[in-house]
């Protein structure tokens, strides 16, 4: 194809703010900490920006990020919907812009008080207007009580495990994978904190068959990315994390976290509708994928992804998970930072904060000879996925 | 109440104003373990209170004399845990004009101001005491909350040189309790929570209506015959706009489910077990199964609905195990 979007923009820049449970500050405050440390990691002043993407659900408006980081104009900016499903789709968006010519370089931010402000999975409304989308949607489950993301998830964990025979002890030894990178990641909550898998068989329910190891931590914190043109990102210090190929996905099964009127819900269709192309447009198979930072707000739904993106057959990533493959040594690590299980909730985005890490070689959890990471976004929800590779 | 009893009752008290009561004396002088208490339970980290090298270096107080946090004033000269005042303290009345308004039957009391003012720090070995004055009585208001008087009272802080180290400017609300309507001397239930409402809009306005009206509607696509849910405009199979209902039996099998047990969300029972249905007529609905023990839920068991009246303004489909073995006696 010789129009692509595919090796034509690159992430130099990468910034975040401390995770925690009370940032004690505005979210507007994270989104600028986080933007500028981006800009000083890329050695970029405010005013290079051009353009700026981010997610739909972010509340501080582009303007006065840009005023504040010192920047001087926009050419270009986007918004993503559906939550975490978001994460990929501003990288989309920036390299779509840089390779069109309508931008030079691109900050994407996610900033979020969601444990100290409004949590997820307290159950309350986030809107309670009638217009709003998400309540229309989410009408036909909340007056059941339905109205948290762990059971929604629970629904495919459950149909997984009578498809496949997943058992409770499969969903486990992701969180424990997960937990152990933590352990030896000093931004990550749980660090110096691994646990066994007994301990996440102890652990209480949450919503049948989630149990509380199953769940990431509400979090507090924001992530942010220079993204930029080969042109530029050659003149700049830091290794580039080639954008090789990106996509979002939207089926029509797909819903907002409620996917349960398809033929099935132990898969995850966006993904199986996305992850060909996604290897294609960077012309590469999963053979060549190093290093996988999955979207993880939940342990049951890593499986899939490894079945949707071609790690394992169908039905197949309990064993996977069993024969260790994805853990610390394992020949696809996954989430070396310890994932959103394990370091924080920040909707994605420190997973592809990691990426660029493993790419450039300056991860706590290194993985050696890293060419290839491929990241997701959010799982029951229109998400996307793209590879990074080592510029 | 009239006006002119109001004013009888100022011109009862106000002779009663401006009478300097005290002293009230001090237990015990300012002490570094009282400020350590006070500063340890408050959270208060200013390294002037206790910190003596801090002091010594950055502030004109003695370095070896720890210095009270001004916040303290009125604590010096507290009556003790069983109502009595330190040594020496007056005996007489402060509150002559609050009970005098109380024995004209304005009763309750609210604090409504405490504006303070500091003149300076006390150091440890400093010893207090302190005298109160009611300086103003307002006529009677009417409030929010009652009919009564704004009463204000001057607290005039000590130290052992009889000099004024604080004051405090107190103004309570001293009003007649209204009386209860008749029939309310139940305390009122507190507020009750209900289920969420779901958006009765164009699209799926019929759908709740059905419940109210004891059934359960599935739309039906009037140009393909295609069944849906839950409720859209358009058919998505051969895009007509024109549709109907059917009414469902309410028959089905659990195609999956979970039950939730944390965060428990008012007003739900928990564990509350939510059912994925798929019913006969060929659609899927969630909905709540009630009655089965967790353990016995199972992919696949057969399930019948039950529409249930939850609460005033809100009838749902609930469904029940269809063999009544594996539900739960009540």
């Amino acid at each position: 194809m010789s129009h692509t979007l595919s090796r034509k923009a690159a992430i130099v820049g990468i910034g975040a703010t401390e995770f925690s449970k009370d940032s004690g500050r505005s979210e507007m405050q994270l989104a600028c900490e986080a933007v500028k440390a981006a800009l000083d990691d890329a050695g970029l002043n405010g005013s290079a920006i051009d353009g700026m993407a981010s997610f739909s659900m972010d509340n501080n408006w582009e303007n006065e990020i840009l005023r504040q980081v010192g920047g001087k104009a926009l050419k270009f900016f986007s918004r993503t919907e559906f939550g975490g499903g978001a994460a990929c789709g501003p990288f989309v968006h920036a390299a779509t812009a840089i390779a069109s010519g309508l931008c030079e370089t691109v900050v994407i931010y996610r900033a979020l008080n969601e444990r100290s402000g409004l949590r997820f999975g307290s159950g309350q409304m986030m809107n309670n207007s009638p217009l709003d989308p998400n309540i229309i949607n989410f009408s036909h489950y909340f007056p059941y009580g339905f109205m948290t993301p762990a059971a929604w998830i629970a629904f495919s964990a459950r149909r997984y495990m009578h498809e496949y025979g997943a058992t409770s002890e499969d969903f486990g030894r992701v969180a424990v994978a997960m937990r152990d990178f933590a352990a030896t990641n000093p931004n990550a909550f749980f660090y110096e904190r691994p646990i066994t898998l007994e301990e996440h068989q102890a652990s209480r329910m949450i919503a049948d068959p989630l149990r509380l190891y199953d769940c990431c931590q509400e979090s507090d914190g924001a992530v942010a990315f220079v993204v930029t043109s080969m042109e530029r990102a050659k003149d700049l210090a830091n290794t580039p994390a080639v954008i090789a190929s990106a996509r979002q996905s939207i089926v029509k099964e797909s819903r907002m976290m409620t996917p349960f009127y398809g033929e099935t819900l132990s898969g995850i269709p966006e993904f199986d509708a996305c992850a060909g192309e996604v290897y294609a447009m960077a012309g590469l198979s999963p053979n060549d994928i190093n290093v996988a930072c999955l979207y993880d707000h939940f342990s049951p739904w890593v499986l899939p992804q490894l079945e949707a993106f071609g790690f394992c057959d169908r039905g197949e990533a309990k064993d996977f998970v069993k024969d260790g493959h994805i853990n610390r040594g394992g020949k696809l690590p996954v989430n070396p930072h310890g994932g959103q299980l394990g370091e924080a909730y920040i909707h994605g985005m420190n997973g592809i904060a990691e990426a660029v890490r493993q790419i450039r070689g300056t991860s706590v959890n290194q993985v050696e000879n890293v060419d290839h990471v491929l990241i997701t976004a959010g799982a029951g929800v229109p998400t996307g996925a793209a590879i990074l590779e080592r510029g | 109440m009239s006006d002119s009893s109001a004013a009888d009752i100022l011109n009862k008290i106000k002779p009663l104003m401006h009478k300097r009561v005290g002293p009230y004396n001090s237990w015990n002088p300012v002490s570094r373990t009282q400020i350590w208490q006070w500063c340890s339970a408050m959270g208060d980290h200013n390294p002037l209170y206790l910190d003596d090298q801090y002091r010594a270096e950055h502030s004109e107080f003695a370095a070896d004399k720890a210095v009270a946090p001004p916040a303290m004033m009125q604590m010096w000269s507290m009556r003790d845990v069983n109502g009595h005042d330190g040594p020496g303290s007056t005996t007489d009345n402060l509150f002559e004009i609050l009970d005098a308004l109380e024995q004209e039957g304005y009763a309750g009391i609210m604090a409504v101001s405490y504006d303070q003012t500091f003149h300076r720090y006390l150091e440890e070995g400093d010893r207090a005491h302190h005298y109160s004055t009611i300086i103003n009585v307002s006529d009677l208001k009417t409030t929010g909350i009652g009919k009564g008087f704004f009463v204000t009272q001057l607290a005039e802080f000590m130290d052992q040189n009889d000099e004024l180290f604080a004051e405090a400017r107190i103004t309570y609300f001293k009003y007649q309790v209204p009386k209860k309507p008749a029939g309310a001397s139940k305390p009122s239930a507190p507020g009750k929570i209900n289920r969420i409402h779901p958006v009765e809009n164009h699209d799926h306005a019929h759908f709740w209506q059905g419940l109210r009206d004891g059934k359960l509607l599935i739309q039906k696509c009037d140009d393909c015959g295609e069944l849906r849910h839950p409720p859209q405009p358009m058919c998505e199979h051969c895009q007509s706009l024109r549709w109907s209902t059917i009414e469902s039996k309410g028959k089905g099998t659990v195609y999956t489910y979970t039950v939730m047990h944390y965060p428990e969300i008012p007003p739900f029972d928990y564990p509350n077990a939510i059912v994925l249905v798929d019913l006969e007529e060929g659609v899927r609905i969630v909905s709540q199964l009630i009655g089965t023990k967790p353990d016995d839920i199972k992919v696949g068991m057969s399930v019948e609905m039950k529409l249930t009246e939850v609460q005033e303004d809100m009838t749902l489909p609930l469904f029940h195990a269809a063999d009544p073995s594996t539900t739960e006696k009540p």
